[in-house]
């Protein structure tokens, strides 16, 4: 019992919070992009275990890091430009679009990974990132580790979060997105090209959420396996509205599900006899508790859903 | 708006056959079975991907054996529990001779195919028992060299805390963390275990998290059941075991053995016992455990210098007497729990 007293066990647990929050950062605030623009993008999950293929496969040829973060993110980019091809060009069902794309994306990536990697006894592994320590500030007692050293997506993730706040709220683009999501119509009236704030939209969502897939293959493992994401991409979509389309709540969400995710598994470590399943549940439990309170007064952007066609 | 909607099939249909393409057999037998040749025809039906390291085993042992047995070998993954009974008895039908694949989460559907086709050979890693005339079941006993690999932690062991990071508690999980909590307590009985799980098979970023959060409260061992817990153990520099298979390239340094199975004197002495006539519906177990080289400690590479020389005696010797049955290792199925 004397572990929760302990600075390490509380250094231990804020840092993995941030960390495991890293990727659904990302993920969220691509999302959040998506629907403000009218676009559920269902296609997540697929695009971020597409992109975690990409990362691997790039860095395994090529063992540039960076350059893996780059084609993962250029993969969620096409991704993005497909989703939006079925549902603003060709104005089909989001839903049945997105989880065609999920679909699709994951068959894709692991008939890939077999075709060039085949099926070795051990998947091969490559050198993933380092944490990268903050020069100074990341000795700085408990915050130090904390915050300071984390994985250079981590810091991209966290830097995003306010750049996602001052494009969506504080430029021209951000106003046509928000219009075209809430009132295609109108925004169309006023000169907003529609299709291609939509087109731009879909870009966003899809390079965020192919980064976010990088992260599990390139920073937090090394290596790439069958269901990596393991439905991290569905917790995206459930943590939008639990955000309420706003980015810093973005944030706030994911570092409360990373965090009670992390103190899951280290609760199932202490000698507290409560079935593990209980601990693996909590983060999920605690996302539609949540949602059902918070669901009632989320603003959904109204055009959710709805394919745009000019009279 | 036409030219759309063509368009839009068309793209559905692309996307489809690429789906399909990832799950299809590698190959399509295109004819029934001719016994031409007098050659044996193995099928093989996983529930998973075989990257998964528990069909992986099955899959490599009957690659094995069609390197060295001679026989022909068909097998489709992923098949999932819906389709298992439909692709089961598309091979049945095909008349291969004898059909290997795992029956956990399909345990109705084998034992009823089984049924229909008496003269084929079903073998079926399964949690059941075997099934007269023609159904005979494996699984993973390797309890043993999980007991040893324990015996060496509590050894090497400074903190004197141990952890273990697994997938899901069933039965052929808990019986190998729990022999290897045992082995570990035989050679140092103050030791303290963490355990954790994932509940899932596949997720080794979580899998990583659980180790990292055992190392940093103490934990200077760990068994890793699942992909994930190795790459903590590197990052933080403390030791590891790994399971199933051989996992010391994945951290050279700090993966010292672990448990293996072998699914090949399983294969093989199925094989034999069809081509020869002999076979029989059966608990295959004992193919699946030291003393029949279904079971074995991964081979210490570096560690084989880096070990104290007294627990490489005691591990040799512990190894000798369960091979010739002096030593039983207990078998305990109980979910295991974190001291």
């Amino acid at each position: 019992m004397s572990n929760f007293l302990t600075v390490t066990f509380w250094v231990g647990l804020l840092a993995a919070t941030v960390r495991m929050a890293t990727p659904l950062i990302l993920a969220t605030l691509g999302e959040t992009f998506a629907e403000r623009s009218g676009i559920l993008n269902l296609g997540i999950e697929g695009m971020m275990l597409f992109g975690s293929f990409a990362g691997f496969i790039t860095v395994y040829f090529t063992k540039s890091l960076w350059l893996g973060v780059t084609f993962a993110t250029l993969s969620g980019f096409l991704f993005g430009v497909f989703m939006a091809f079925l549902v603003v060009t060709l104005g089909l069902n989001q839903h049945v679009s997105g989880l065609g794309i999920t679909i699709f994306a994951s068959g894709l990536a692991y008939y890939l990974y077999r075709a060039i990697i085949g099926s070795p006894t051990v998947p091969p592994t490559i050198k993933a990132f380092d944490t990268l320590k903050i020069p100074l500030l990341w000795k700085i007692p408990v915050l130090g580790p904390i915050l300071f050293n984390q994985y250079a997506l981590t810091y991209i993730a966290l830097v995003t979060v306010f750049v996602a706040r001052y494009v969506i709220f504080k430029t021209t683009f951000g106003l046509s997105l928000r219009a075209v999501g809430e009132n295609p119509e109108a925004a169309d009236a006023v000169g907003v090209n529609v299709y291609k704030t939509r087109y731009i939209a879909m870009m966003i969502a899809g390079s965020l959420t192919g980064m976010s897939g990088a992260f599990f293959t390139l920073a937090q493992f090394n290596m790439f396996t069958f269901d990596i994401v393991a439905g991290r991409g569905w917790v995206a979509i459930a943590l939008v509205i639990f955000a309420n389309w706003i980015p810093v709540r973005v944030l706030w969400g994911a570092l409360l599900f990373g965090g009670i995710d992390s103190l899951g598994l280290r609760l199932q470590g202490t000698a507290i006899r409560i079935p593990f399943q209980v601990y693996l549940t909590l983060p999920y439990l605690f996302t539609i508790i949540v949602l059902i309170f918070i669901a009632r007064n989320a603003s959904y952007p109204s055009a959710l859903l709805k394919p745009y066609r000019r009279e | 708006m036409k030219n759309r909607k063509v368009l839009a099939l068309l793209i559905a249909l692309l996307m489809v056959v690429v789906v399909f393409a990832g799950c299809a057999p590698k190959e399509q037998p295109q004819q029934p079975a001719q016994p031409a040749e007098n050659k044996i025809k193995v099928a093989a039906i996983y529930a998973t991907p075989i990257e998964e390291p528990w069909d992986g085993a099955i899959h490599h042992a009957l690659l094995k054996a069609k390197d060295e047995l001679g026989i022909d070998y068909e097998w489709t993954e992923n098949v999932g529990y819906s389709d298992f009974e439909r692709v089961l008895r598309e091979y049945a039908d095909k008349g291969y001779n004898v059909i290997f694949g795992d029956a956990f989460g399909s345990e109705d559907a084998v034992r009823r195919v089984a049924k229909d086709y008496p003269d084929i050979a079903f073998v079926f890693g399964s949690g059941e028992g075997p099934s007269d005339p023609n159904l005979s079941v494996f699984d993973d006993w390797i309890q043993e060299p999980a007991y040893v690999c324990g015996m060496i932690a509590g050894k090497i062991t400074k903190s004197n805390i141990i952890g273990v990071v697994g997938g899901v508690p069933v039965p052929e999980v808990n019986r190998i963390v729990n022999a290897f909590i045992a082995g570990a307590k035989e050679t140092n009985p103050d030791v303290k275990v963490k355990v954790a799980f994932i509940g899932s098979w596949f997720d080794p970023p979580k899998a990583k998290e659980a180790a990292l959060a055992q190392i940093e409260q103490g934990a200077d061992v760990l068994y890793a059941e699942r992909y994930g817990v190795i790459d903590a153990c590197k990052e933080k520099g403390v030791y590891a075991f790994g399971s199933l298979l051989d996992q010391h390239s994945l951290a050279p340094d700090y993966v010292i053995s672990g448990p293996v199975w072998d699914m090949y004197p399983t294969v093989k002495y199925v094989i034999e016992s069809v081509k020869n006539g002999s076979y029989t519906a059966q608990d295959l177990k004992d193919w699946s455990m030291m003393g029949k080289g279904g079971a074995k400690l991964a081979p210490f590479h570096e560690f084989e210098d880096k070990l104290p020389k007294d627990v490489i005696d005691m591990v040799n010797k512990r190894v000798e007497e369960i091979k010739s049955g002096k030593f039983r290792v207990p078998i305990n199925e109980a979910t295991p729990k974190s001291d």
